[in-house]
C-alpha cells in the first residue's frame, strides 16, 4: 500500500482513520466538521452504500458539494429525504434506526461519557462550550457512537470531567439499572495519538491502535488514567496516497475543514 | 375563499410593534435554514428590552439580539453558529458576565422539540430517553424524572414551551395567512403551534390558487398564523431553499465581529439602527453579492415557478 505522508494529528490522518471505521455500517449519523470529510471519504472508498442521516432531518443525503452545516442546502438537494425534527430525532434516532453516531467533544472519560457543556465551574466556566445539541440523544440511542478527538492530553481525556452531557451507559446505569440505554455508547475515539476502543458496553477505553511514531508510553502518559492497553494493540495503518489525494482534490476544494 | 376572510398580511414594523412586548418569552425558530434575521432586526430596532429568547440553536441571530440588549433570558440547546464557530456575546455574558449576565436554561436538541410539541399539543409534559446518567437535569430542574405508569423504566419528562410568540420565515404565503415552506422545517411547525401568536415573514405573498395547488406544503394553516408579511430576503445571511443560497462568507466574517463587543455595536449601528427596512439592507448588502447567492435569478424560486407552471 502507498502511504502519503501525513502527520497522525493532520485532519487528513484523523479524517482517514474514522472513515475506516464506517465500513459496512448502514446508517450514520454525522456531524459537521471533520465526521463531514470522514462520510465524505467513506463513500467514495469503505462504504458507498452508507446512508448519512442529518439532525436537521436529511435522510439518505447525496450532496455534490462539501457542506459548511448539518442544514446547509448542499444536504437537501439530491436528498433520499426530509423529515421534521421531531421525526428525525423521534422515529429515526429514538427509534433505533442509526447505527453509528459520529461526534466530537471537549472531553471524554474512560467509560466515554462525552462533556460538550462547559469547563471550569458550573456557575462560572473558565470556557462556555456549545452544549448537548443531538449528542444526549446520539450516545444514548445510536447502536455505537465514534468520537474524533483534536487533542490527545490529560485535559481532553481527564479521570473526572468537568461536566457530563452525554452519558455512557456506564452512568446511565449508575443512576438506575432499569434505565439502561439501548445503545452502546462511545466505541471508538481517534485522537492524534492513538485509537482507544471500549468492546464491552459497561467496560472501559483501551489503547487499540497507536499512530506511527507513537509509543504506547506515550499515550499512558498523556491519558487522565491510568488507561488499559488491548492486547492486540497494534500501529495505525495510515492515510493511503488515493486517502489523501480525495481529500484535498476532490472533497475540501475550498480548505474548508482541512487546512 | 370569501371576501368576508380578512386577511391577515401587514408589515413587519407593524408585526413586531403590535404582537412582541417588552418580557415576553419569544421563539425564533428555524434549523439553520429559514432563520427569521429580518424579523429580529426589527426586534432591535423597537428597542425590546427584557425578552426571555427561546431556539434550539441560538446562533448569530441571537448573538445579535443580545449585543442589542433585548435579551434577559436564553433557552436553548445549542450554542454556536456551525461552521462559523463561538457566539462571543453569549460566552462574554456566560463566563465574565460582560456588560451584564444572561440566564440560560439549557436542554438538548430533541428535550426542546419535546417541550414545543408538549405546548402544541397542549400536553403537561413530554417524555424522551435521554439525560439518564447526564448532569443536564442537575443543571436544569426543568428535567424531571417521572414513574412509568404502565412498569416500565422511569423516564425523564421536559415541561411545555409556549412561548408568547413564534415568529418564522417561510417560501410563501397567502394573504389568508397559510403559510408554505419546505426543505429543512426544522421545529417551526412545533414551535408556532406552541405559540399564543405568530408572525411569519415570508418570500412572497402569492394567490391562493398556489397554495390550494399544493396543499402538502402548508405547514401553518391560516388558524395559527396571526400575521403575514412579505419580507424579501428576510432570511439573509441563511438561507431560503429555491431562493437564495446561504452567505457563508458572512457566516465567517461574523466571529471576528462577535469577538469583540464594540465591533458588534458598530455592526448594529450600521446594518440595524441605521437602516428603515430589509429593503435597505438588501440595497446595502450590495446587487453583486445578493445576486451572487442565486436572488432574483432563474435558480432562485425555481420550485414556485416550476409549480405554477404546472398548476397553470
Amino acid at each position: 500500500m502507498n502511504h502519503a505522508d501525513v502527520a497522525p494529528n493532520s485532519t487528513e490522518f484523523l479524517a482517514t482513520v474514522a472513515a475506516r471505521q464506517l465500513a459496512g455500517k448502514r446508517r450514520v449519523f454525522a456531524g459537521v466538521g471533520l465526521p463531514t470529510l470522514a462520510v465524505d471519504l467513506a463513500m467514495r472508498t469503505v462504504n458507498p452504500s452508507v446512508e448519512l442521516v442529518y439532525e436537521s432531518g436529511i435522510c439518505g443525503a447525496h450532496p455534490d458539494g462539501l457542506a459548511e452545516g448539518i442544514a446547509d442546502s448542499v444536504l437537501v438537494t439530491g436528498a433520499e429525504a426530509v423529515l421534521s425534527m421531531h421525526a428525525l430525532f423521534g422515529y429515526v434516532l429514538q427509534g433505533g434506526n442509526v447505527d453509528v453516531g459520529f461526534l466530537g467533544a471537549a472531553q471524554v472519560d474512560r467509560w466515554g461519557s462525552l462533556n460538550t457543556t462547559l469547563i471550569g465551574d458550573w456557575a462560572k466556566p473558565t470556557v462556555r462550550l456549545p452544549g448537548a445539541g443531538g449528542a444526549a440523544e446520539i450516545v444514548p440511542n445510536a447502536g455505537e457512537c465514534i468520537v474524533v478527538l483534536r487533542r490527545h492530553d490529560p485535559g481532553a481525556l481527564p479521570a473526572k470531567l468537568d461536566f457530563c452531557t452525554s452519558p455512557s451507559p456506564v452512568r446511565a446505569r449508575e443512576e438506575d439499572p432499569r434505565m439502561e440505554p439501548p445503545g452502546h455508547g462511545v466505541s471508538t475515539v481517534i485522537t492524534p495519538l492513538a485509537v482507544l476502543r471500549r468492546p464491552d458496553k459497561f467496560g472501559e477505553l483501551e489503547v487499540s491502535e497507536v499512530h506511527p511514531g507513537v509509543t504506547v508510553d506515550q499515550v499512558r502518559a498523556a491519558t487522565g488514567w491510568d488507561i488499559a492497553i488491548a492486547d492486540d494493540v497494534c500501529v495505525t495503518e495510515p492515510p493511503t496516497v488515493e486517502d489523501v489525494r480525495l481529500l484535498r482534490d476532490e472533497i475540501d476544494t475550498v480548505r474548508l475543514y482541512l487546512r | 375563499m370569501t371576501a368576508t376572510q380578512a386577511t391577515k398580511v401587514m408589515d413587519l414594523s407593524t408585526a413586531i410593534a403590535t404582537h412582541v412586548e417588552d418580557g415576553m418569552t419569544v421563539a425564533l425558530e428555524g434549523f439553520g435554514h429559514l432563520i427569521p434575521f429580518a424579523a429580529a432586526h426589527e426586534i432591535i430596532r423597537q428597542g425590546r428590552r427584557d425578552l426571555t429568547v427561546c431556539r434550539m440553536t441560538p446562533d448569530i441571530m441571537y448573538d445579535q439580539l443580545i449585543g442589542a440588549g433585548c435579551v434577559s433570558k436564553l433557552v436553548a440547546s445549542f450554542f454556536a453558529s456551525g461552521s462559523a464557530g463561538s457566539l462571543h456575546e453569549v460566552r462574554r455574558r456566560v463566563e465574565r458576565a460582560d456588560p451584564e449576565p444572561l440566564e440560560i436554561e439549557e436542554y438538548s436538541h430533541y428535550g426542546m422539540l419535546c417541550r414545543y410539541e408538549a405546548g402544541a399539543a397542549n400536553l403537561p409534559f413530554f417524555p424522551l430517553r435521554s439525560y439518564a446518567g447526564s448532569d443536564l437535569p442537575k443543571l436544569n430542574p426543568n428535567i424531571r424524572k417521572v414513574e412509568d405508569p404502565f412498569g416500565g423504566p422511569d423516564i425523564y419528562v421536559v415541561p411545555p414551551l409556549k412561548p408568547d410568540v413564534t415568529i418564522v420565515h417561510a417560501q410563501r404565503a397567502d394573504r389568508l395567512g397559510n403559510v408554505q415552506m419546505w426543505g429543512i422545517t426544522g421545529a417551526q411547525q412545533e414551535a408556532a403551534y406552541a405559540g399564543k401568536r405568530v408572525i411569519a415573514t415570508v418570500e412572497e405573498i402569492v394567490d391562493e390558487h398556489v397554495v390550494r395547488s399544493d396543499p402538502n406544503r402548508t405547514l401553518l394553516p391560516a388558524h395559527a398564523v396571526d400575521a403575514v408579511v412579505e419580507v424579501a430576503g428576510g432570511a439573509h445571511p441563511s438561507y431560503t431553499h429555491d431562493h437564495y443560497v446561504r452567505d457563508n462568507d458572512f457566516y465567517r466574517e461574523w466571529e471576528p465581529i462577535s469577538k469583540d463587543r464594540e465591533a458588534v455595536l458598530a455592526w448594529l449601528d450600521a446594518w440595524v439602527h441605521g437602516l428603515p427596512d430589509r429593503a435597505a439592507y438588501l440595497a446595502k448588502l450590495g446587487h453583486e453579492r445578493w445576486s451572487a447567492l442565486g436572488a432574483g435569478t432563474s435558480t432562485g424560486a425555481t420550485g414556485a415557478t416550476d409549480l405554477e407552471a404546472a398548476t397553470a
